[in-house]
């Protein structure tokens, strides 16, 4: 329990020209543990890149906190240098993740040397090539960026990250800029590193097949709040919140049998509907099926309860209580 | 009826690295009301191919063998018929709509202007109502046409593009990653709206995407390409469940269909990056990353052949009836 | 740092580093007006170094002066004498060893500033990068000899004081160039990369930032120089150089002082003249081919 990272009711507001406020992240709760992989999904503009940069401590909270191992985060820089050792952050596309002036082993060996690591960084910086993949190292040391192919960046990025040897990373889409066939190679990285080395891992996708491949728990994100979290084969295969049941049934051969195309778009951060968020593209609502909560939908933001498999949904709770 | 046939085409750009082969040699056709899907990775030839249809390639492409649209052959067609058919015979969907529309002109001058450009006849304000039209058709409210393209999201500049695309009653229509950048939700909106296109209006589509799983859930018939060539053809749904290429087998493993407990914490995928199309191997150019290979595939390049009803494969084990998946 | 391996990463990354700087130089190479501002440029400061070795000091010495008072050119003076009997040719070879120190160590001065407020004002931003925006505006924006004349007006006249006053006048220009580089940078996603890895300010304007911009930062340098070789001709000609140094400003400001113009004595005024736009035309031709290098854009490639 040691090493776990943990959001409490994590807030992030953004002021916007018209002194109209953004509330990209609107009180998460979260937990990644060493050795577990949990995947972040929801559509673009739900906040999640942003919850991620937060728990980096590359973007400040407006309330609530993030903590590493039980001790909150602090703000001053020796404290989240010191953070930064033990969560490590591995982006999108690799090809702008490495600067195209640095080799293979400088952009490996960038955080020892912020960090004042000095012994043995040749060895080190192998080390972290070999566990990413990339073998012989000796053989990668100096190739530029630009002389890798897509996958072999993305592991240099994951090395640079490795080469502190961090409980945490937290990757956002990692894979979503390479080539399909590529992907698998990628992913299957990541579990090798959570099986041999105990590597926690914060996964950040809008692609549910890929939390299917390598995650052991899944939080749906909706409008800057979890709406379901849980074990993925609980949620992706009987998905309970509204929204989770639409996205898992639009997918090929999905477990839900029947597509529900949502009407619209997500609304913007700026303007997060009163009440339950999902209520106004809410499927339940619209059917009638909900109505006997509807004044609960429309009065209160549902919670997301404590347990295993929880969700946000007041129709959910109401079944459950009955 | 055939609507659009490509016969034996070939394209080759030169550049400053010498001659290289983009597509070598593909035979497809498109039927009326029909979907075809073009499945593979970057630098497969499939976005080559979508444009050489339209003669959009840069000039340094050399194009050869015949690509018929309704018998005609499109190669060989003046310029001026050629433009006729852009947007009224055939026309494109980009990835990327950002890029393709007008970032200060309002949506509903864009949706327009190809309907003037190829009617004459037609008046401004007949064209505005049209436009409307369209714009219902694709699910956007008519006052969308007074915004520019930066107030729309991503999906709803999408939709702006199929309206264009739309606007002179195309027979066919090219979709090059067109759901790509899109959200599931949204994807699956523009995926109902274009299958819907298609079965009440007759049209021909062709959609290219590196999904898989997508082109099965929307395709009649799926083409898999692998350097230039299509590797893997036949009726969508079967190609991603039982693939007779390993390419194809691979393809749709990094798209796991949720729920099948083969796939959970195992996510698929090929060893090695796809080939420089300057510096081919020799034989079959999948031989380096595949699992199944025999030796006979180090030599020859296999040919694209029927293996069993409507499948093709251009694979020699798949050819012998043996399995393409290793293990 | 050491290591037991033959091939030490360090040595390895010197080799690549030689062989960067071995394409960026065949790059240069293939522009021909680069090629010929470089052989200028090269034959020009070899001349000046070598200047004390062909010619005495004494030449320059009033008292010790043999020639005639502005002799014309003869088998003795090349390139006449002036008022007081000296070469002109002594006085522009040893004119020249002035104007390029000049002209490279204000230009240093400037770049140095430039490119310390831009990285800074453009990677640090906010208050602090306004204020630095603001200031380089205001120098931008002042009549640059009008400032220089005040200036050394108030300060004096040296050598160390020109200096000083021509780089100040034309910093601004650099910081301008640089923050706009800094602020593209900024934005990419391995500066990100490097936050999360722990990286402070200094590391990211460090190994980022400013290898990133030294590219544009050298060419823009090369076209400095001439316009810092410009300007100390110019404070020179209108009296306000080191009296006791010669350049090829107080030259000409001798020159036309000592009624040169209308005694038709055109050996007195071409030769520094000449000179000037030979050093100016080489520098330029060096900085666009190092543009030209450095921004591939402006190659003019094929599209």
């Amino acid at each position: 329990m040691d090493k776990v990272l943990t959001a409490r009711d994590l807030r992030v507001e953004f002021g916007l020209p018209g002194g109209r406020t953004a509330r990209a992240v609107d009180g998460v709760d979260l937990d990644v543990a060493p050795g577990e992989i949990v995947a972040l999904a929801g559509e673009s503009g739900c906040g999640k890149t942003t919850l991620a940069r937060t728990l980096l401590g590359l973007e400040r909270a407006t309330g609530g906190e993030v903590a590493f191992g039980g001790t909150p985060l602090g703000r001053s820089t020796k404290a989240l240098k010191a953070f930064r050792r033990h969560v490590q952050l591995v982006l999108q596309d690799p090809s702008g993740a490495l600067n195209p002036r640095h080799t293979v082993y400088d952009a490996v060996a960038e955080g020892l040397r912020i960090h004042g690591i000095t012994d043995d960084e040749p060895g080190r910086v192998a080390d972290a090539l070999a566990r990413a993949g990339l073998r012989p190292p000796e053989r990668f040391f100096l190739a530029y960026p630009h002389e890798l192919s897509g996958g072999q960046r993305q592991r240099v990025v994951i090395a640079g990250a490795l080469v502190l040897e961090p409980s945490i990373l937290v990757a956002d889409e990692p894979v979503a800029s390479l080539d399909a066939s590529v992907r698998g190679e990628i992913l299957s990285l990541l579990l090798r590193l959570k099986e041999d080395a105990g590597l926690g891992a914060l996964v950040i996708t809008h692609d549910l097949g890929l939390a299917w491949s390598i995650a052991d728990r899944i939080a749906i994100m909706y409008l800057g709040r979890i709406v379901e979290q849980g074990p993925v084969e609980q949620v992706l295969t009987d998905p309970q919140h509204p929204y989770t049941r639409a996205l898992v049934s639009v997918l090929p051969d999905s477990p839900v049998a029947e597509p529900i195309v949502l009407a619209g778009e997500l609304p913007d951060a700026s303007k997060i509907p009163g009440g339950c968020r999902f209520r106004p593209r809410c499927q339940e609502v619209a059917s009638g099926s909900a109505l006997a909560v509807l004044g609960q939908c429309e009065g209160e933001d549902p919670v997301l309860g404590s347990g295993a498999h929880a969700v946000a949904c007041h129709l959910v709770h109401a079944r459950m209580a009955a | 009826m055939t609507l659009l046939e490509f016969r034996d085409v070939h394209v080759t750009y030169t550049g400053s690295r010498g001659r290289i082969p983009a597509v070598r040699g593909v035979d497809l056709k498109v039927e009326a009301g029909k979907v075809l899907g073009i499945a593979g990775e970057s630098g497969c030839g499939k976005s080559t191919l979508a444009m050489a249809v339209l003669r959009l390639l840069p000039k340094s492409a050399e194009v050869s063998g015949e690509i018929l649209l309704d018998g005609e052959d499109l190669l060989q067609m003046g310029w001026g018929r050629l433009r006729a058919v852009r947007w009224t015979g055939a026309s494109i969907v980009f990835q990327g709509a950002m890029h393709s529309l007008n970032a200060v002109q309002r949506i509903g001058r864009q949706v327009a202007e190809p309907m003037l450009v190829h009617d004459k006849t037609l008046s401004a304000a007949k064209a505005a109502k049209k436009a409307e039209g369209l714009l219902e058709r694709v699910g956007l409210p008519a006052t969308r046409l007074r915004s520019y393209p930066h107030e729309l999201s991503g999906g709803q500049r999408q939709r702006v593009m199929i309206a264009m695309a739309l606007a002179c009653d195309p027979d066919l229509i090219i979709a090059d990653e067109a759901t790509t950048a899109l959200d599931v939700m949204v994807q699956a909106q523009v995926l109902q709206l274009i299958s819907g296109l298609v079965t009440e209006r007759g049209v021909g589509l062709v959609m290219i995407s590196h999904d898989l799983s997508v082109l099965s859930s929307v395709c009649d018939t799926a083409a898999v390409m692998y350097a230039g060539r299509v590797v893997e053809q036949g009726p969508a749904h079967e190609v991603f469940a039982q693939a007779r290429h390993p390419y194809s087998a691979a393809l749709g493993a990094a798209f796991p269909v949720i729920g099948d407990p083969a796939a959970r914490l195992k996510p698929g995928g090929l060893a090695g990056d796809p080939p420089d199309p300057a510096r081919l191997p020799e034989g079959c150019s999948f031989r380096p990353r595949c699992a199944v290979a025999v030796e006979r595939c180090g030599k020859e390049s296999p040919e694209l052949l029927q293996i069993e009803g409507p499948r093709l494969s251009a694979c020699f084990v798949a050819q012998e009836g043996e399995p393409v998946v290793s293990g | 740092m050491t290591t037991s391996t033959p091939t030490s990463p360090r040595a390895l990354a010197w080799a690549r580093r030689r062989q960067s700087f071995a394409r960026s130089w065949a790059a240069y190479r293939a522009q021909r007006t680069g090629m010929i501002g470089l052989v200028l440029l090269g034959a020009i400061v070899i001349l000046a170094i070598c200047t004390p070795v062909i010619i005495d000091e004494s030449a320059l010495s009033v008292t010790q002066a043999t020639g005639g008072r502005m002799a014309p050119p003869s088998a003795e003076f090349p390139l006449g004498t002036d008022e007081v009997g000296r070469s002109i040719l002594a006085l522009t070879l040893w004119g020249s060893r002035l104007s390029l120190l000049i002209g490279l160590t204000a230009t240093v001065v400037a770049i140095v500033i430039g490119t310390a407020v831009g990285v800074t004002s453009g990677h640090v931003g906010g208050w602090y990068g306004w204020f630095a925006l603001r200031i380089s505006d205001w120098f931008m924006v002042l009549p640059s000899l009008v400032v220089a004349i005040a200036l050394l007006a108030v300060l004096g006249r040296s050598m160390g004081t020109t200096i000083l006053v021509i780089a100040l006048v034309s910093w601004s220009g650099t910081t301008r160039l640089v923050r706009a580089q800094t602020l593209t940078v900024q934005n990419r996603p391995y500066l990100e990369r490097a936050r999360a890895l722990g990286a402070g300010h200094w590391h990211q304007m460090t190994k980022h930032i400013l290898p990133n911009v030294l590219p544009l930062v050298l060419a823009s340098a090369t076209l400095l120089v001439p316009s810092a070789i410009l300007m100390e001709s110019s404070l020179a000609w209108l009296g306000l150089g080191d009296p006791n140094v010669v350049s090829w400003g107080s030259i000409l400001n001798r020159a036309s002082d000592n009624g040169a113009v209308s005694a038709h004595a055109w050996w007195y005024l071409l030769p520094p003249g000449l000179a000037i736009l030979l050093v100016v035309l080489a520098f330029m031709m060096c900085g666009r081919a190092l543009e030209a290098v450095f921004n591939p854009r402006l190659r003019g490639e094929p599209a």
